[in-house]
C-alpha cells in the first residue's frame, strides 16, 4: 500500500475519534480510495492490521457497501440517480445521453478512460430531478442538453490535460 | 379553503440571500444562544420540556422523542451516546441536505443542548456517504463551534465536556434503521440488530445505551428548549405538534420543500396551491405521501371511517386531497406520514413500471440477512422487471402480492414492512392495471415516453 504521507497521518487521527479501532473501518477505506482511485486487492490485509482485525472483517465491509469499489474507474464518475423521483423526470435518458457522449455502457471505464457512467440509488435531492453527481459535485435539473454541456465540460478539461 | 401560510422554524434561514454556513453569520442570527441558556438550567427540565412539546420523531417511523429519551438507560454506569441520524435516503425525502448544507450551526447547537440534557459526552454524526460536501461543512461548523467553546471541553465554562465526530457512510440505504446504522458505525456491515435485546437504549452503540435522532428532529429540540414545551405544542394540531417539512418530488410544476405547522394542510392544498398543481395538460393519478415505502394513494378513491376530534368521534368521508397531511390522518386512510417525502405520479405513468422501479430501489438496498426480505425484494424486482422488460402474464399480480405477503413480520427490521408494502399498496389500487399490462404492451409508447426501469 503506497499512501500519500498526508492520507496517513488522517488515518492516524481519525481512528482517535472512536472508544473501539474497529469503529475506523469505513472512514480509513474512503480515505484509501480517495488517495489511490479505488480499494486495490491488499487493503484489506493493510487496514486489518492497522486496526488490529482479521482481514475477513474488513473485505466484508469492503464488498457490503456500494460507494466502496475494487476495481480502478475512469478519471472522473458520473453517478446518475435512478430512483423514483428522478426516473419520472427522465433520469433514464439523462443515463443513456452520458453513455452515448463517452461512447460506455454503465459501470465500464470509457475507451478513452475519462469517465465510469454508473447509475446510484436516490441522492435525496429529489426536488431538483433528475440529479446527477459527477465526483463529488451535485448537478441539479440535468436533463438531456445540461447532460451533453456536463460532458463537454469534462471533455474540454480532458483536452487541456 | 386555501392553503395556510408557511410557517418556517426549522427552514427559516434556507435560502435566504446572504445567509452563509458559517458561524459569524450564525451567530449574527442569534446563534449558540439557546445554548448558553440551556447549560445553566437542569438537564432534567429540558428533557421534560421535549416530553411536553410532543415531539415525533421526523426520520420516518414518527416515534415520540420524549419517550425515546425516557427509555434511555441512566443506571448502567455506562456513558450514554448520542448519534445523528443524517444518513438521509428514503426515496422523496431531501429536507436534511438543506439543513446540513446551509445551516450547520443549527444542527450543531441542536445537538450539543440534546446532549447536555442527556448527559451525552460524545456524539457522532452519521452522514451518507453520498454528501462528500455535506460532512466537510458540518466537519468546518464543529471546529468553529469548538473554537467559540460550544463543542469540547469544558463548554461555556460549565464543567460539561462534549466531542462531535461526523461519520460517512458508504452508500447503503440500511444504515438509515438505527441498529444497522450503529452497527456500521462500528465498523462492520450494517445488519440491523434483533430488538429484544439491542435496544438502543439500553444496548446501543458499544453495548451502551445510545440516542439516535433524526437531523430535523435535533433541530426542533432547539426550538423547544428556547421557546418550551407548552408553546411548540400549540404549533399544530394535538398528536401531530410542531411544523412539518414536506418533500415534493415528481410531477408537479413547483417541487420542492414545505414547512407547514402539522396537521394544518391537506393533499390538495399542498399539490394543488403550493406545488402549482400538475403539469400543463396532466392529471394527478396517484401519490406516495411518505417516502417510497409508504403506501400509495390512487387520486379519486375514497376513504370513509370515523375519527377523534377532541373527545368526540366524528365521521369522515375524504378523498385523497381532503386528507391532513400529519401522521395520524395518513396512518387512519392506511398510509404514512413517514420520513415527508411526497412523490408525484401524474396520469402518464404506468403503475407496473412505477412500481418495478421502486422494486429495483429495495432489492439492491436489502442488506440480505433475513431470507424473506432478500428472497423477496429480489423476486418482487424480477417479476416487475420481466413484465415491463419481457413477458407480462395475467397472473403476475397475484403471484407478486404472493411474495410480498410473506415477507413483513418475518424479518429483524422494518425492511421487511417497507419493501413490501409497495408492491401490496400498489396492487390493491391499480390491480386492474396490472392486470392489463399484456394488453398494454401491444400499444406503442409515445416518442416522449420516460422510462422508468
Amino acid at each position: 500500500m503506497n499512501l500519500k504521507p498526508e492520507t496517513l497521518s488522517k488515518i492516524d487521527e481519525v481512528i482517535t475519534h472512536y472508544p473501539t479501532k474497529r469503529s475506523a473501518t469505513l472512514p480509513l477505506l474512503h480515505l484509501i480510495q480517495e488517495d489511490v482511485g479505488h480499494l486495490p486487492p491488499d487493503t484489506s490485509e493493510w487496514v486489518a492490521a492497522k486496526l488490529e482485525l482479521q482481514p475477513i472483517n474488513v473485505l466484508e465491509v469492503i464488498t457490503f457497501y456500494p460507494m466502496f469499489r475494487q476495481k480502478p474507474i475512469g478519471r472522473r464518475h458520473i453517478k446518475v440517480c435512478r430512483t423514483l423521483s428522478c426516473a419520472l423526470l427522465g433520469g433514464y435518458k439523462t443515463c443513456a445521453a452520458f453513455e452515448k457522449e463517452f461512447h460506455t455502457h454503465l459501470g465500464e471505464v470509457s475507451p478513452d478512460g475519462e469517465v465510469t457512467v454508473d447509475f446510484v440509488e436516490c441522492l435525496a435531492s429529489c426536488g431538483t430531478a433528475p440529479v446527477v453527481m459527477i465526483d463529488d459535485e451535485l448537478h441539479e435539473k440535468v436533463d438531456c442538453a445540461k447532460a451533453k454541456q456536463l460532458s463537454d465540460q469534462i471533455k474540454a478539461e480532458a483536452k487541456k490535460r | 379553503m386555501p392553503a395556510p401560510e408557511q410557517h418556517r422554524i426549522i427552514f427559516k434561514h434556507i435560502d435566504e440571500p446572504g445567509y452563509t454556513n458559517d458561524i459569524g453569520c450564525y451567530l449574527r442570527n442569534g446563534g449558540y444562544e439557546v445554548l448558553k441558556k440551556a447549560v445553566a438550567r437542569k438537564p432534567e427540565d429540558i428533557i421534560d420540556e421535549v416530553k411536553k412539546s410532543g415531539l415525533r420523531g421526523r426520520g420516518g417511523a414518527g416515534f415520540p422523542c420524549g419517550v425515546k429519551w425516557g427509555l434511555v438507560d441512566r443506571k448502567s454506569g455506562k456513558p450514554i451516546y448520542l448519534i445523528v441520524n443524517a444518513d438521509e435516503s428514503e426515496p422523496g425525502t431531501f429536507k436534511d441536505r438543506y439543513i446540513m448544507h446551509q445551516d450547520p450551526h443549527q444542527l450543531i447547537e441542536s445537538t450539543m443542548i440534546s446532549c447536555f440534557a442527556n448527559n451525552v459526552k460524545q456524539a457522532y454524526i452519521y452522514i451518507r456517504g453520498e454528501m462528500p460536501h455535506g460532512a466537510r461543512i458540518l466537519e468546518k461548523a464543529i471546529a468553529e463551534a469548538r473554537v467559540a467553546n460550544f463543542v469540547g471541553p469544558n463548554i461555556l465554562g460549565t464543567g460539561y465536556s462534549c466531542e462531535i465526530f461526523v461519520h460517512r457512510g458508504a452508500g447503503a440505504y440500511i444504515c438509515g434503521e438505527e441498529t444497522g446504522l450503529i452497527e456500521s458505525l462500528e465498523g462492520k456491515r450494517a445488519n440491523p440488530r434483533i430488538k429484544p435485546p439491542y435496544f438502543p437504549a439500553v444496548l446501543g452503540l458499544y453495548q451502551c445505551p445510545t440516542i439516535v435522532n433524526n437531523v430535523e428532529t435535533l433541530c426542533h429540540v432547539k426550538y423547544i428548549a428556547e421557546h418550551g414545551g407548552a408553546e411548540y405544542a400549540k404549533i399544530g394540531t394535538p398528536g401531530n405538534t410542531g411544523t412539518r417539512i414536506f418533500c415534493v418530488s415528481g410531477h408537479v410544476q413547483r417541487p420542492g420543500y414545505y414547512e407547514f405547522p402539522a396537521g394544518t394542510i391537506t393533499m390538495g392544498q399542498l399539490l394543488n396551491e403550493v406545488c402549482g398543481g400538475p403539469l400543463p395538460g396532466r392529471k394527478f393519478k396517484a401519490v406516495i405521501p411518505g417516502g417510497s415505502s409508504a403506501k400509495i394513494l390512487r387520486f379519486g378513491e375514497r376513504f370513509k371511517g370515523k375519527r377523534k376530534v377532541g373527545t368526540e368521534l366524528v365521521d369522515y368521508d375524504w378523498g385523497v386531497e381532503d386528507v391532513p397531511m400529519d401522521f395520524d390522518s395518513l396512518g387512519m386512510i392506511g398510509t404514512m406520514g413517514g420520513s415527508g417525502g411526497v412523490i408525484v405520479m401524474d396520469d402518464t405513468v404506468n403503475m407496473v413500471e412505477a412500481l418495478a422501479n421502486i422494486n429495483a430501489f429495495y432489492s439492491h438496498e436489502s442488506c440480505g440477512q433475513c431470507t424473506p426480505c432478500r428472497e423477496g425484494s429480489l423476486w418482487m424486482k424480477k417479476i416487475t422487471s420481466r413484465m415491463v422488460h419481457g413477458q407480462a402474464r395475467n397472473e403476475d399480480a397475484a403471484l407478486l402480492k404472493s411474495v410480498a405477503d410473506q415477507i413483513p413480520g418475518r424479518t429483524i427490521c422494518a425492511f421487511g414492512e417497507a419493501c413490501s408494502w409497495p408492491t401490496q399498496s400498489f396492487i390493491a389500487k391499480f390491480g386492474d392495471e396490472f392486470k392489463q399490462y399484456p394488453e398494454t404492451k401491444k400499444t406503442a409508447k409515445p416518442a416522449d415516453a420516460v422510462a422508468l426501469v
